[in-house]
């Protein structure tokens, strides 16, 4: 029998695993980590003599029985550790191995559970070395033990700024700063998240009041940040309450949020359609996950950031919507059940994005790179919008090459579309999205590509 | 080729001190990282960059560090490339900054 294939081992591809086990089903589940938890519950590469609870902190016991469930299942799945699948055709996946080893594997039934990164906002200085991702700054700390400087500022906006700030505090870094793009007013809905989410509203509110406490900087509604350095980081300016202000540092944590990678579901044949909330294009799916692909299923943050809580909820979800496709009895109840877990979730979702969101629109200088690959500043782009009446992005990637570097548009797509949008005074979700390409990531060209071998 | 001496590394180690070494060279110069260390965390212990951007040369010492942003690519001087942030560091590694033969 023709194996279910899931992408992703991070929350919702365990529990989707798990759930397909128990149904009697033998997945293969294709991750690019060599173990479990994807990004949130990423385990190092060797003990380091860290708990789980100085790891994950108040995260820790849903890290840990993440990691428990997905060991019990190795006799029950075909985990594939450390692969990348670089190219989708219906029924069938392009692997690459680490080692370098392609594998052309058909599979019936598919979950994309691809998991989300940082969304980044172009800034003056932000490829210099000492300014990593969000994101980055946390799974140096979280799976390497290492901070990524002796004096580090976070700047950006979302729940995670306050979350990796406080765990760098706590590991005994010292925070130079916080500063927040979203304005304090936003901060009015957490009132509304309080009643769906208490705990995790008071831990926040917890670890804002312990930065403040250690001395930290905490500004918010900052304006106008950029980072300066000669060859490497030395500080940040910003405007913050109508002054002009300077934090030097030798590293910076940035991101206005997470963004999913949809790339596969769009090489998958999934409809797309845009979210005013995430203000992306995202893959189109019901309450139970199914796409508008037959047969291909969406889970977890990779489809709609929601966190790792309502990932695990999608994951099983999306696998029971595969069993029924594919005539298995499945318990209606916890169907049901798990719908409206993820529809809870789904409103919380709201109300944490309103009142962490960045405001849109502040206009990348001319001189400011907006593609870190292809190193095209915002200048450029506004150069080839104007010269060749551009309407839409993939034809701005033809013409000036923003999204057409090695990252395929990970990191800038989401401001370059918005760019073109404020230039031609149209809606971001007018100017389209980029086209995922094969492969999804760089593979090295070798004689056995393509099965050859 | 010796290299100029390094710059003051960008990460900084608070775990994992006692681990095993392992050797790796960077440039042509030793270096030594950790068991547990990936290829970036290695280099960026020791200095401050990982390779130079392909149109300005500006210096580079990743981003994302999860795959994604593929702005850490290094080379081995067998000239294969490699994404530092998801290669495990392996004894004996002899990377490079730059591509091999590259002026410097």
């Amino acid at each position: 029998m023709t194996p279910p294939l899931i992408v992703g081992a991070g929350p919702a591809g365990i529990r989707a695993a798990q759930t397909l086990a128990r149904h009697g089903l033998r997945p293969v589940v294709v991750d690019e980590a060599p173990a479990c938890g994807g990004q949130i519950y990423r385990q190092p590469l060797v003990e380091d003599g860290r708990s789980a609870a100085a790891r994950y902190g108040g995260e820790a016991a849903k890290a840990t029985d993440l990691h428990r469930s997905f060991a019990a299942l190795q006799d029950k799945i075909d985990h594939r550790p450390e692969t990348l699948v670089w190219a989708l055709a219906p029924g069938r996946a392009q692997l690459l191995t680490h080692a370098g080893q392609y594998d052309d594997l058909p599979h019936d039934g598919l979950i994309l559970a691809t998991g989300a990164m940082d969304r980044i906002a172009p800034l003056p200085g932000w490829t210099l070395p000492g300014v990593f991702s969000l994101g980055g700054a946390q799974i140096a700390l979280k799976a390497q033990g290492a901070a990524i400087g002796r004096r580090v500022v976070f700047l950006g906006a979302g729940p995670l700024l306050y979350l990796v700030a406080w765990q760098y505090l706590k590991a005994g870094v010292s925070v130079a700063g916080v500063l927040d793009l979203a304005p304090l007013g936003g901060k009015r809905h957490l009132l509304a998240a309080l009643p769906l989410a208490p705990a995790l509203v008071l831990r926040g509110l917890r670890m804002v009041a312990d930065l403040r406490r250690a001395g930290v900087p905490v500004h918010q509604g900052v304006e106008a940040p950029a980072f300066f350095g000669d060859a490497r980081l030395a500080g940040v300016t910003y405007m913050y309450r109508g002054r002009a202000l300077t934090l030097p540092c030798d590293a910076v944590g940035t991101a206005i949020g997470l963004k999913p990678e949809t790339q596969l579901a769009d090489l998958a044949g999934c409809a797309f359609a845009w979210s005013d909330r995430d203000r992306l294009h995202l893959p189109v799916r019901d309450a139970a996950g199914r796409s508008t692909a037959p047969g291909v299923y969406l889970a977890g943050d990779g489809a709609g950031v929601m966190g790792a809580d309502a990932a695990e909820l999608a994951g099983e979800r999306a696998a029971l919507a595969l069993l029924e496709d594919r005539g298995h009895t499945v318990d209606p109840q916890r169907c049901a059940g798990l719908e409206a877990a993820l529809a809870r979730q789904d409103r919380l979702r709201s109300h944490l994005a309103a009142a962490f969101a960045a405001p849109q629109g502040a206009a990348i200088a001319d001189e400011t790179l907006l593609c870190r690959c292809e190193e095209i500043t915002a200048g450029e782009a506004r150069a080839a919008i104007t010269q060749f009446n551009v309407r839409e992005i993939n034809r701005l990637k033809a013409l000036c090459r923003v999204g057409m570097g090695r990252c395929q548009g990970r990191v800038c797509a989401p401001a370059a579309a918005e760019l073109l949008a404020t230039a031609i005074g149209a809606r971001p979700e007018a100017v389209g999205r980029l086209r995922a390409q094969a492969p999804i990531k760089p593979v090295p060209l070798t004689a056995d590509a393509g099965g050859a071998s | 080729m010796a290299g100029a001496p390094s710059p003051a590394p960008l990460l900084h180690r608070l775990v994992r001190a006692g681990h095993a070494a392992a050797p790796f060279t960077l440039d042509g110069a030793a270096q030594t990282g950790r068991a547990g260390d990936t290829v970036l965390s290695a280099v960026l212990t020791v200095t401050d960059h990982l390779r130079q951007s392909d149109f300005s040369a500006s210096p580079r010492a990743g981003f994302c560090l999860m795959g994604a942003c593929q702005d850490c690519w290094m080379w081995l001087e067998d000239g294969r490339r490699l994404r530092a942030c998801s290669t495990a560091l392996a004894p004996g590694m002899r990377l490079l900054t730059r591509a091999p033969g590259s002026r410097s």
